[in-house]
């Protein structure tokens, strides 16, 4: 039990002696809780227009300004912080669950089964996913599900892989052989001794998977398969305010702030997260 | 080594099948048919069309016979540009988008690597910061906000580039090259500030150095080889992203390659082309991968063994 | 770091050294190039149905008659005069003798024959056989009824004159005639690479290709450009001033815009939605917004249940304010549409209105039964994948909220199943578009007859069908004109379709391209057309 808290504890310090990283998780605190109180604290809803009004600047009546149909930028960024870190968490929760456990039973069965189950990997890897993301929401329509689900299945691969190679190298260390030879069960081998380990990596990648999931997101709103109107995550904001750049700055540059910095604290924050788990990258 | 290329050489094969096989019939699934348009088609004109097609043949007819030609290296007619064979529009598409691709991983080979070696050996200092920032920025700013942002700034404003075009105008090739390396530029810079840094706090390097040779000389011929492992475990995934981001670029820009290509069959239902594009695609990640993964085994013998 | 500072400097030296864009180079060499929107399907005028298809196919090939450039009337194109018979149901063409296909052949009457021959051949699988239907026994050869091509109306009297037999009179038959798939194909060439109806025959390939007008198939880069050059046996070759056309299949309408003001294109397929308003305000002098014969119109399923009602369907309409859609939402110009055919098409005057009166539109829903207690159920919309679209759904879908208290929901489907949907009736209301094929009211109001293909909405109205087919059996204007107004009454009252707005063609037209004439069809015959900078 020791051995796990040293690790913990050494790693929370040295994460909290990361200016970026805390930085990170501050504005991702901040925006996570936008986006849950979206509905209250944003002044218009995301879909009331305004025809007469059309695209507007920032003004006093709207702080960030309106789109050609008259609605608020600031409501619709609120908003669609609620779909863009949904579809991230989402999307990367899927891909958790499938690579976490397909990870687990490979690394620790061993022998040909993880051969077997890594080999599917290494085809799965091949496949130009992003064309099957694609005719996927072409054929099926722009289902929110269809879209998690499509996206997690692009991102488990590698999760799978980091996962085992992580479980390898702990089954062949001591403790765990130790505990085996003690005749300690599988599962109890699982929490307490194998999972607290993994976790590490897992929620460095899920950290870094996040804003690949958001980007992709954004990639296919461009092409026109994101979200379907009028909800719109902040991918689709984006891709309406580059069309509308010269004119309507505006309209690009709150939505394109946002989500750049959502971007850089999840990628702070996660360097971070990685930095403080192993010691060998940090400054010796 | 050359037995694990053939063994993968071989795996590829039903990988690719059960590619080809998966999108046939997914595309088979699809509501909406190839022929549908604004102006009402006669039943006996659709009747006509579909017989043109081999489309009232059974599902599993359809299969066969497009396999077979698949195999024979024949994709089938074009379903929206009548007269044209779907070998002959990759093979006009191709070469584009390779070349494309090509100057992209080479932009985002030298700015990537340089900045990243560079970042490394100059550690925490200014020469370190700034050009990781600027990898961060290209990591999170999205291609289809920065092409338009550099055709703007580069091609409106300043004119000095043309907006669009692969080949017609001098230095049309510049802009979509830089768009779609500079995300993969970051990526890489990351990559190598990594694997030198820790290559860089190994023992043989401080051996090296105590020996007295030049540093010039430890970057280059000691550090590098290891260090840059990473980045080439990485160019095979990234094949996969250039191909991606591909479809945004060639549609910024207007160029003739295969991406673009494929998202307009995608739109159009061109059932053919959708799938033998596919397939293409596949087969270039699947050699790629290949291609970095030797590589990688190469430059490290001990990776052999960790998938 | 090294690498870097010199990749700079070739960037710099590159872009410093200015040259000519092609707009300023294509002054000097006459050479147009054109905004096309889209990769064509194809160059069989046969067989393609677009109008991208259209702008390359009008350079490449002649009909007998052609679009005139000043409105009105067509010229004469591949035929030189023609007479009609007083029934008005014979026409007689007369061939210009010095008519070539572009690899010195004479252009001959059974070049016609044996021409429309393929487009009714059943096989084929062409999607505007109907444009020949006004034929004597045309459309029984193309549905199988008869095998014999003898028995349709159309036959060569001699090498160079033409003889044509109409079902009745049709007073738009000479419009008719500059639709592409009126015009002629060469024989040899079509046979050498294929049957008559192959569809797939290689026969359009730069190099292979052959037709009769003033331009030539030079080269066709897929995806990239299409090139035409002039075209020197051409009958009119002496009128033709450019040297050469370049197509651009520029589908992103960023991209086009951007390329318009880089100089690299003398006009754009279309205006992004965005720039419109922003170039009609500050007045840029390379807006186009041309009048054009075409209508967006929502189409209602008679057979649905909730729209079953004449009172519901003429609620919906009068609680729409058009006036507002296209100030704020389409905001480029278009024309509120209070009818279905678009006024001013041939000289044709609609009289019909449409109010935007949402208490009589209120009140027409109560007294369908509906109101607070008992609602509309809620409708949906159904539009193909497209921003603008969208854009007008939601402003109808809030206009129809405020002011009749129904519930909408908007559901958008890329285009092809879009179209089947539309084909099976699995739709409430549908956004649609017409535009004309030749100036005439006719080819708007043909589309309501009833057991019409492109009808969809199970309106079927018998006297509006004979009012039509009176109408068309005469050839006197006035009366024409008369009756089909009166048809067209009919339909607004009975509003199987919202008629929205009148299209308009928006496009950006560089000051160096001349004797270009708006055309309420878009026909801009680039035969007409010169470069010249004032």
């Amino acid at each position: 039990m020791s051995k796990n808290s040293t690790l913990w504890s050494d790693a929370l310090y040295r994460l909290s002696r990361n200016k970026a990283a805390m930085f990170g998780a501050f504005i991702l605190l901040i925006l996570i809780v936008c986006a849950v109180l979206a509905p209250w604290i944003a002044p218009y809803s995301y879909s009331f227009q305004n025809l007469e009004l059309g695209a507007s600047p920032p003004s006093t009546d709207h702080i960030l300004g309106t789109d050609v149909l008259g609605r608020d930028l600031l409501s619709r960024i609120l908003y669609g912080a609620r779909i863009s870190l949904l579809v991230g968490f989402v999307a990367t929760g899927v891909a958790l669950i499938i690579g976490v456990s397909w990870g687990i039973v490979a690394g620790y069965s061993g022998g040909r089964v993880d051969s077997i189950m890594m080999r599917i990997v290494d085809i799965l890897y091949g496949l130009p996913f992003i064309i099957f993301i694609i005719l996927l929401m072409v054929i099926f329509g722009r289902n929110l599900w269809l879209l998690f689900g499509a996206i997690g299945a692009v991102e488990w691969l590698t999760m799978a892989r980091i996962v085992r190679g992580q479980v390898i190298t702990l089954k062949n260390q001591e403790f765990v052989m130790a505990a085996k030879a003690m005749g300690v069960s599988n599962f109890s081998m699982f929490r307490k001794h194998l999972f607290p380990n993994i976790l590490g990596p897992i929620a460095v990648y899920a950290t870094l998977t996040i804003p690949q999931v958001m980007l992709l997101e954004g990639f296919l709103s461009f092409l026109g398969l994101g979200i379907q109107p009028p909800m719109s995550s902040w991918g689709t904001l984006i891709k309406d305010g580059v069309e509308s750049m010269e004119e309507y700055s505006w309209l690009l540059i709150y939505p394109g702030i946002t989500f750049t910095i959502t971007l850089f604290a999840l990628n702070f924050f996660g360097d971070g997260l990685r930095d403080a788990l192993d010691p060998k990258t940090t400054d010796s | 080594m050359l037995n694990i290329f053939i063994k993968r050489l071989f795996l590829a094969i039903p990988v690719l099948l059960a590619v080809a096989s998966i999108t046939f019939f997914l595309i088979k699934l699809a509501p909406g048919g190839p022929f549908d348009a604004d102006k009402a088609v006669s039943p006996q004109v659709l009747k006509n069309l579909n017989e043109a097609y081999n489309l009232d043949a059974s599902e599993w007819e359809q299969y066969v016979d497009y396999m077979s030609g698949v195999l024979r290296g024949d994709f089938g007619p074009s379903f929206r540009f009548p007269g044209r064979s779907v070998s002959e529009m990759i093979a006009t598409g191709l070469p584009v988008t390779f070349e494309l691709a090509f100057y992209a991983i080479l932009i985002a080979l030298l700015i990537g690597i340089s900045s990243g070696v560079l970042a490394a050996l100059k550690r925490n200092t200014y020469l370190d910061f700034i050009p990781m920032a600027i990898a961060m920025i290209g990591i999170c700013v999205p291609t289809f906000l920065m092409g338009p942002l550099l055709v703007l700034i580069f091609g409106i404003n300043l004119e000095m580039l043309p907006v669009s075009g692969w080949g017609q105008l001098p230095g049309d090739k510049i802009l979509p090259s830089i768009t779609l390396g500079f995300a993969y530029a970051a990526y890489i810079a990351r990559l190598s500030r990594g694997g030198m840094l820790e290559v860089l706090n190994q023992d043989f390097i401080r051996t090296a150095r105590s020996k007295g040779l030049k540093e010039r000389n430890i970057v280059i011929k000691h550090a590098m080889q290891g260090g840059l492992i990473p980045v080439v475990s990485f160019l095979g995934p990234a094949i996969a992203g250039l191909l991606a981001g591909s479809f945004v670029v060639e549609t910024i820009f207007q160029i003739p390659g295969l991406g673009r290509f494929y998202v307009e069959a995608a739109f159009n239902r061109d059932y053919t082309m959708i799938l033998g594009t596919t397939i293409f695609f596949s087969a270039m990640i699947v050699f790629f991968n290949l291609l970095s993964d030797l590589a990688a085994m190469w430059l490290n013998p001990r990776s052999r063994d960790v998938s | 770091m090294k690498k870097i500072t010199s990749l700079l400097v070739l960037f710099l030296i590159i872009g410093c050294s200015s040259s000519l864009t092609p707009v300023d180079d294509g002054l000097e060499k006459q050479i147009f190039h054109y905004g096309n929107g889209s990769e064509p399907q194809g160059l069989d005028p046969h067989i393609v149905t677009g109008v991208p298809e259209h702008h390359i196919l009008i350079s490449l090939c002649e009909g007998l008659t052609i679009s005139n450039p000043n409105g009105g009337e067509n010229l004469p194109g591949a035929a030189e005069s023609w007479t009609v018979s007083d029934d008005g149901k014979t026409y007689i063409f007369q061939l210009r003798k010095n008519g070539k296909w572009s690899n010195g052949d004479n252009v001959t009457a059974d070049d016609f024959v044996w021409s429309w021959k393929r487009i009714l051949t059943a096989s084929l699988g062409s999607q505007y056989p109907d444009s020949l239907y006004y034929l004597v026994g045309a459309e029984d050869y193309h549905t199988g009824v008869t095998n014999d091509f003898d028995l349709v109306g159309v036959k060569a009297l001699d090498a160079h004159t033409l003889e044509v037999k109409l079902k009745s009179p049709t007073p738009f038959f000479i419009g008719l005639l500059s639709h592409y798939s009126t015009w002629p194909v060469h024989k040899e060439t079509v046979l050498k690479f294929g049957s008559i109806d192959d569809r797939n025959g290689k026969w359009t390939r730069p190099g292979n290709f052959v037709c009769n007008g003033p331009f030539n198939l030079q080269s066709w880069e897929l995806n990239n450009k299409i090139v035409v050059e002039k075209n020197p046996l051409y009958w009119d070759a002496q009128v033709v001033r450019l040297n050469q056309i370049h197509y651009y299949p520029v589908s992103n309408v960023m991209t086009e815009d951007r390329m318009f003001r880089a100089g690299q294109l003398h006009n754009t397929y279309t205006v992004p939605s965005q720039k419109c308003p922003v170039y009609i305000k500050e007045d840029n002098p390379n807006l186009r917004i041309d009048p054009y014969m075409g209508t967006y119109f929502y189409r209602l399923n008679t057979n649905d249940p909730s729209l079953k009602d004449v009172r519901v369907r003429k609620a919906l309409a009068y609680a729409i304010d058009r006036e507002l859609l296209v100030e704020k939402v389409t905001k480029c110009g278009q024309m509120p549409a209070y009818s279905f055919t678009p006024p001013g098409s041939n000289g044709y005057q609609p009289s019909t209105s449409i109010p935007f009166d949402p208490q009589l539109a209120k009140n027409l829903l109560n007294e369908a039964g509906y109101n607070s207690q008992n609602s509309l159920p809620k409708l949906e919309i159904l539009f193909n994948t497209s921003e603008d679209h969208r854009k007008i759904a939601l402003a109808i879908q809030q206009m129809w909220q405020q002011n009749l208290g129904i519930e909408v929901e908007l559901v958008n489907q890329d285009w092809k199943v879009y179209l089947s949907r539309e084909m099976v009736g699995d739709f409430q209301v549908s956004r649609a578009g017409w535009i004309g094929d030749y100036e005439d009211p006719n080819t708007f109001l043909d589309l309501m007859r009833p057991n019409r293909g492109n009808n969809k909405t199970g309106w079927e109205n018998m006297e509006y069908d004979s009012i039509i087919q009176q109408a068309n059996s005469t050839n006197n204007q006035e009366e024409r004109y008369k009756l089909l107004n009166k048809a067209e009454g009919i339909l607004i009252d009975n509003m199987p379709v919202i008629p929205l707005y009148t299209y308009v063609r928006n496009y950006q037209l560089s000051s160096d391209v001349k004797n270009w004439n708006p055309n309420i069809l878009d026909h801009h015959h680039p035969k007409f057309i010169y470069l010249e900078r004032d």
